[in-house]
């Protein structure tokens, strides 16, 4: 059986793909592509995770045997914030689609282009 | 209609397979290979006690010059996608009473609380990266409180240039005495904190990276804010 924590990664992902296939709105498109990101966060922590273990942080007496993997944690701790810094790159185009085209509904953009 | 059907057939399809795929990963069992050997030898090779951020600091030290270059990029490219020859805030109604005696209040602890964050990154969870995200936070706060409040723009460009090339240097620096970029010359030559691990003066140049990467973190976020809540203004 499926452990809880790869259950709601799994759920995290598809539930940002069902908003960035179906939805029209570009704003949602990019909350959708937020959410996909947490849940490949969430992933990559728990297959870091060691059942009984601590953080790997070797203070008051706790062992390298005792620890979990910290690589991992340490991926996920710069994606973190180069998500922050690409969501925003991705927020300011649709600024400026909105400025151009007055509306954030893919479809309408895609029609005023030709 | 059609479209969400499918829409929804084919995320199942995907779901099925991430999970088909992660059932050969077992959750919760030890399966570290390089991560053990970091674990082992944090201590005496690095000198912190944070097994994550030694890695990303000492161990993946150029990955996370990578890293800060990539949010450099990003943050270059907010300001040229949204670069206007004249930009002014346009916010209208100030914030309220709550908000703007609250900001005064907490603006000096909330860029504390992000100081201490990233000067202990060797020692508590966290580090540079959301040090520096924490920093943006209280300047956020003051965005949203005040309506005509800017960042002080010339002090922020300079201390982002500034910091950016001081991780370069520091990695030359290794470079130049021991023979590759990024060396941990405070730790391994000079053996700085050897009798205090597990305090703040230790752990090598993770501290001093740490605090260049909370500083350009800060700047760039809080460019990227100001950037993004102002808005053209006619002649």
């Amino acid at each position: 059986m499926i452990s809880v924590y790869y259950f709601g990664a799994i759920s995290l992902i598809l539930i940002g793909l069902y908003a960035i296939l179906v939805k029209k709105n570009l704003l949602k498109i990019l909350i959708g592509l937020s959410i996909m990101e947490t849940g490949v966060n969430l992933l990559l922590v728990s297959v870091g995770y060691v059942a009984g273990k601590s953080a790997p942080i070797l203070s008051e007496g706790i062992r390298p045997s005792q620890a979990v993997d910290p690589i991992p944690q340490a991926l996920v701790l710069t994606a973190i914030v180069i998500g922050v810094a690409t969501t925003a790159m991705a927020l300011s185009v649709a600024i400026i689609l909105h400025e151009k085209y007055g509306t954030l509904n893919i479809e309408e953009i895609r029609r005023l282009r030709g | 209609m059609l479209k969400r059907a499918l829409a929804i057939i084919s995320l199942l399809i995907i779901g099925y397979w991430l999970a088909q795929g992660l059932a050969g990963v077992p959750f919760g069992e030890d399966k570290m290979l390089v991560g053990q050997y970091y674990l082992d030898h944090v201590k005496e090779q690095t000198g912190a006690v944070n097994a994550v951020t030694a890695v990303v600091v000492n161990y993946r030290g150029f990955d996370t010059l990578g890293e800060v270059t990539v949010l450099f990029i990003a943050s270059t490219g907010v300001g040229a996608l949204l670069w206007r020859k004249k930009k002014k805030r346009t916010a209208k109604t100030e914030g309220s009473i709550v908000l703007t005696t609250g900001t005064t209040l907490l603006f000096p602890f909330v860029v504390l609380f992000g100081a201490y964050i990233f000067i202990h990154g060797h020692l508590t969870p966290g580090g540079g990266f959301p040090g520096g995200a924490t920093i943006a936070t209280a300047f956020l706060l003051l965005y949203m409180a005040f309506v005509q409040y800017e960042i002080p723009h010339r002090a922020f460009e300079k201390t982002e240039g500034a910091v950016g090339v001081a991780y370069v240097l520091v990695g030359l620096i290794g470079l130049v005495i021991g023979g590759y970029f990024l060396y941990d010359w405070i730790w391994q030559d000079w053996g700085f904190g050897a009798d205090n691990i597990g305090r703040l003066l230790s752990g090598g140049f993770i501290p001093i990276i740490y605090t260049i990467i909370g500083l350009k973190v800060g700047t760039e976020l809080s460019g990227i804010i100001d950037n993004m809540l102002k808005e053209e203004v006619s002649e």
